[in-house]
């Protein structure tokens, strides 16, 4: 049984929510480059080099990369030889995010309730997902995700019968009427299968795969690379202003379902989706 | 690239067509969700609103807070069609620019071309490299709301695409 700290926890998932929220991730970048390169439109050119220079600067004078420093999720594998000591797992993730949000000056986005809608003041609660692994390493998929990007998201519970295309055509729906308020060239994640729960989740944890890491089983990778040129099809650009880049990538994950279900969930990521992996 | 002086006149607004790049100097004012309805109850209500939106610009915007020797942290702007169910009624009453990102509904493309008013267009998720072209920021009006209080800004060369002009030529109108 090895032990850890809550302070340890909480001190980890502070440093993480002002690096992340500062940092661009390096594959997002690159493929941003990438596609400035590519991209011929000269209005979405303009919005791409703004967006590169924006990543330059915001590690500079220490400003998040956007002022939507968003709601924090958490997907947190537990393995089952760890013993949290000193505190609770769940608020000692809180903690972590209270601290990093008041210590990076960033902002604090989150309301107590739906209705009455009054700021709680330190950007929590974080959206935590706890698994239960073997071993014992602590491990915390982190997210910052904005609500530009977040509220443009879709589920629906297809037919069975709807098959494959179904699922491409609500893929390319989702992204259609999303536009240019994702803030795009955006990642999109497709959840595929389990149930409505599990679809929304597994489109989340899409949303935050590396760039450039297509999914392990070949056909859902040629899936993946059908989906994204689809969508540069779609003409929407870099922050809807046309041009050939409005996603960097299409990322699916997939379930076992129901027979008679055929559950998806599209979630869509900001060119600035910020998330790390913290180790512990 | 065109520079524009904010508050703008009437002759600038007219002359503006949506694909066009411009710079914005002067002044704007922050607002968004939680100002908006705000604005709106006071309008209503036939209160004074917290500044005269004749002739004015509106930035939707909400800042991350300022680190120490900065004017304003990062200061991008927000999806404004969540603000499209109010800004009719404050284009009545005179507002004439409004900027921040994403479509907008019909009913202010109508206000807009009725009043003569644009919509400008800045560069979502930019939120550090805008903050830059910021030079001052002052709260105006409802310090309760934090991040979503109505801020007065100064700012210089602030880079923007006319997205929707007065004639009701939108950029986003795609086929």
């Amino acid at each position: 049984m090895r032990s850890i700290s809550a302070e340890t926890v909480a001190e980890a998932v502070c440093q993480a929510v002002i690096e992340i929220n500062t940092h661009l991730p390096g594959d997002i970048e690159m493929a941003m480059e990438q596609a400035l390169d590519r991209e011929t439109n000269p209005a979405a050119r303009r919005s791409l080099q703004i967006l590169l220079e924006n990543a330059r600067i915001a590690p500079q004078d220490q400003v998040p990369l956007c002022q939507d420093t968003g709601m924090v999720v958490a997907y947190v594998e537990v393995g089952q030889d760890v013993h949290i000591s000193g505190g609770s797992l769940e608020a000692a993730v809180n903690q972590g995010i209270h601290d990093g949000y008041l210590r990076g000056y960033l902002r604090k986005s989150i309301v107590q309730d739906p209705f009455n809608r009054v700021n709680t003041g330190d950007n929590t609660p974080a959206i935590i997902h706890f698994h239960l692994v073997e071993g014992e390493a602590l491990r915390i998929l982190l997210a910052a995700k904005g609500a530009g990007s977040e509220n443009m998201g879709q589920l629906a519970m297809l037919k069975p019968a709807a098959g494959i295309e179904g699922v491409k055509q609500f893929i390319l729906k989702v992204v259609r009427e999303a536009g240019s308020n994702p803030c795009p060239p955006i990642i999109v994640g497709v959840g595929v299968g389990g149930n409505m729960e599990k679809a929304a989740s597994m489109a989340k944890v899409a949303v935050l795969r590396p760039v450039g890491e297509p999914n392990s089983q070949p056909e859902l990778a040629r899936l993946e690379a059908g989906m994204l040129a689809a969508i540069n099809d779609l003409g929407i650009g870099v922050q809807g202003l046309g041009g050939a880049t409005t996603a960097l990538a299409v990322h699916i994950e997939t379930f076992a379902t129901h027979m008679a279900s055929l559950p998806v969930a599209v979630n869509l990521g900001c060119h600035s989706t910020r998330r790390t992996c913290i180790n512990l | 690239m065109k520079t524009i002086q904010a508050p703008l006149k009437r002759e600038d607004i007219m002359k503006l067509t949506a694909g066009e790049p411009v710079l914005v100097n002067g002044t704007v004012y922050t607002a968004r969700d939680a100002a908006h309805q705000r604005m709106a109850a006071a309008i209503r209500a036939g209160e004074m609103l917290p500044f005269d939106p004749q002739g004015q610009v509106i930035y939707y915007t909400a800042p991350s807070p300022a680190p120490p020797q900065r004017v304003i942290g990062s200061a991008g702007p927000t999806t404004s069609g969540r603000m499209d169910i109010y800004t009719p009624l404050l284009i009545e009453r005179g507002l004439r620019v409004t900027i921040g990102k994403g479509e907008r509904d019909q009913a202010v493309k109508e206000a807009m071309r009725q009043y003569g008013a644009v919509y400008l267009a800045t560069v979502g998720g930019a939120g550090a490299y805008l903050a830059r072209r910021i030079v001052s920021a002052t709260v105006v009006a409802y310090p309760e709301l934090g991040p979503e209080a109505v801020y007065r800004l100064e700012v210089r060369d602030f880079p923007c695409t006319v997205a929707i002009d007065a004639w009701g030529n939108d950029i986003y109108q795609r086929q």
